[in-house]
């Protein structure tokens, strides 16, 4: 079907988007790999406990070492103002500004963006968020509030659905008919469904495929020259990209490693990607709030002895992300990974339990962009295994590999 | 030896002038042309896929140039007997290997479109050839025999593989068919327009995939995913199917044409 696009001024020149300033301290940044991840941490001192904030090298009351902790969010607001003015071509174009202090519950008194409603005294909730330029910034939302898409500033630091463009990249397997359904239901003006050969003649017909603001594209990463062509049948503005595609396939190194299968899985995984953000990435670049999610395995983080090939080509593909976020930082886009262990579908009958419907990960790839958050973890193979990997990675890969 | 030269030099002349029509009967070689599809528990076909080297840019400033991969079997194509287990002892199997001679053959086409067009799984029987060789005329020996179905028609709709959820659907020969063909009638190989020489059901038949048995175990070749046999007499065309010479390779991507007298 035909969605009723966004109509702009055919004269106007094109909007520059700024992000803003990305220079932070190593501390910072420390900080910003927390939010991305959704955590609310702040450094505490070990010798006297104190928290601290903003992010320092040492406690500043008594010179101990400061370690990274999980924290209470909530907060008191001290006081608010308005900017109305600003050097900044960034925040120049989303004037007026709200700010504010607030008294976290963790202890210290933090700078924040605050949200419309609140106001001095008020309770409040901190959310640690990722700006548009990628670094962590505190925003202040009121305590119990859900509704928080008619804020403005609060828009700022997520990716709305609502009304959006999105490009479901393989929307024939069982996670890509999820997104689809996912992103339709939380009210996309359009889902793109790409759709990769070969197909069956009854798939004109399918029910999902169907749904009013659909429409279905050939679509295959594995071919620079249909990426390009799909590119140019969306034509209209797109706002989000999320790649769905994969090919998971059993085999080992030195045995039965299933060359053509371990080849097709970079094809996919990690050339894919890599063909879809070339084509795609000028056009989530123009829009305000642009956004690349890729589903990817947690056997990218060790490698997985079963299905090496596509544990490796799982592991290029995380690498060309790290790459891709730092390209896309100074356009605004936001990229984002959802990692997942063995999902409930096709790809995984011969996997035990726990499994991750292919539901829940539509779920969480709205989660992520509705929260802005850089790194999601679904169910618990894959928290599991960020967990372990982040607390030693030698020791985690070894553990994956016995 | 005065002969052949100016045989040669009549061909030429033909050629040049428009006596005899070059008719193709390849289709184009891209990334969506669509590949044979196996029962998941097999290996699958690679579609052809082209990369920009460059294109008069940084990377080339004066010259265009692209890496292309594909599988053997891959847009219109040969298969040598080695493709297939009942071939892998026949001698000089390999496409390198297969004599050159063997590239130029004159053709015979069984037009099946009618009965294609009623009936997708149209299987070709020995009764069926004996009936057409009644109504036309018996198929020569040594030619390449060509079944027109007009499947190349379908090219670009998903009614060229016709996936369904019981499989792919198009017409090809059965057994006693390739037989009949191999063995009565000396053919070269079998052309189609469909993706494989057999049916889209011919797993199931009793002897299954008999084109590629029967062929193959002879010695005799298979074109596949023609285009434009609708274009060529019953008899009287001339095929020039050069395979590439791929190192013990089972098959090839090529460009097919046909020689026509022009009427």
């Amino acid at each position: 079907m035909t969605a009723s696009r966004e109509k702009r001024d055919p004269l106007a020149r094109k909007r520059l988007r700024h992000v803003p300033s990305g220079l932070r301290s190593r501390a910072m940044h420390a900080l910003s790999s927390r939010a991305a991840q959704g955590h609310f941490m702040l450094q505490a001192c070990a010798e006297c406990g104190t928290a601290t904030y903003p992010p320092r090298d040492a406690c500043p009351l008594c010179w101990g070492e400061l370690a990274w902790m999980d924290q209470p969010d909530g907060a008191r607001v001290l006081c608010e103002t308005t900017i109305r003015v600003s050097t900044d071509l960034y925040f120049q174009n989303h004037m007026p500004w709200r700010m504010g202090k607030v008294q976290l519950d963790a202890g210290p008194v933090a700078l924040v963006h605050l949200h419309g409603a609140l106001h001095s005294d008020d309770r409040a909730v901190v959310r640690m968020m990722i700006d548009r330029g990628g670094n962590a910034a505190l925003f202040a939302i009121p305590a119990g509030e859900t509704d928080l898409m008619g804020d403005p500033q609060w828009r700022e630091f997520i990716v709305p659905i609502q009304g959006r463009i999105a490009l479901v990249s393989d929307a024939r397997s069982a996670i890509g008919r999820a997104v689809v359904k996912e992103l339709q239901a939380q009210g996309a003006e359009l889902v793109v469904a790409g759709l990769p050969g070969p197909m069956l003649a009854s798939d004109a017909a399918d029910a999902v495929y169907a749904l009013d603001r659909i429409q279905t594209i050939a679509l295959d990463v594995t071919d620079a020259t249909s990426v390009s062509e799909a590119a140019s049948r969306i034509g209209g503005p797109l706002d989000i990209v999320v790649n769905t595609a994969r090919h998971v396939r059993p085999g080992g190194v030195s045995a039965n490693p299933g060359f053509v299968e371990q080849r097709r899985a970079f094809e996919v995984s990690a050339m894919g990607l890599s063909r879809l953000a070339s084509t795609f990435a000028p056009m989530l670049a123009g829009r305000p709030n642009g956004a690349f999610v890729d589903i990817l395995s947690s056997a990218a983080l060790g490698g997985d002895a079963s299905q090496a090939g596509f544990a490796a080509a799982e592991a290029a593909r995380h690498s060309l992300l790290q790459s891709l976020r730092h390209e896309m930082r100074s356009a605004g886009v936001r990229v984002m990974s959802v990692f997942t262990g063995a999902v409930d579908d096709a790809d995984h009958q011969a996997v035990p339990p726990p499994k991750v419907a292919p539901s829940r990960i539509a779920a969480s790839v709205a989660d992520a962009l509705l929260n802005g958050r850089e790194q999601t973890c679904v169910g618990d193979v894959a928290q599991d295994a960020m967990e372990r990997w982040l607390a030693d990675p030698a020791l985690f890969a070894r553990e994956k590999n016995l | 030896m005065t002969d052949a030269r100016s045989l040669i030099a009549d061909l030429a002349t033909a050629i040049a002038g428009g006596g005899i029509e070059i008719v193709d009967l390849t289709n184009v070689l891209s990334p969506d042309f669509p590949v044979i599809v196996l029962p998941s528990e097999f290996g699958q076909c690679e579609p052809f896929r082209m990369e920009t080297v460059s294109r008069y840019d940084g990377n080339g400033p004066a010259w265009y140039w692209n890496n292309i991969s594909m599988n053997e079997h891959t847009g219109t194509h040969f298969d040598a007997p080695a493709h297939w287990i009942t071939g892998k002892d026949v001698p000089n199997g390999t496409v390198d290997a297969i004599s050159p001679q063997t590239f130029f053959g004159p053709a015979v086409v069984v037009d099946i479109s009618a009965e294609a067009a009623e009936d997708e799984d149209f299987i070709v029987t020995r009764s069926f050839l004996e009936a057409w060789e009644k109504a036309n005329g018996p198929i020569p020996p040594r030619h390449w025999v060509l079944l027109r179905s007009d499947w190349s028609k379908r090219v670009g709709t998903l009614s060229y593989l016709n996936l369904r959820d019981d499989g792919a659907h198009s017409p090809g020969p059965d057994a006693d068919a390739m037989r009949f063909l191999v063995h009565e009638r000396d053919c070269v190989g079998l052309g189609v327009e469909t993706v494989g020489t057999d049916a889209g059901q011919a797993s199931h038949f009793d002897e299954p995939l008999p084109a590629h048995s029967i062929l193959h175990g002879n010695g005799r070749f298979g074109l596949q995913c023609l285009t434009g046999l609708d274009r060529l007499p019953t008899f009287g065309a001339m095929i020039v199917a050069m395979p590439l010479k791929i190192k013990g390779g089972s098959g090839s991507p090529l460009r097919v044409t046909a020689m026509v007298p022009r009427a």
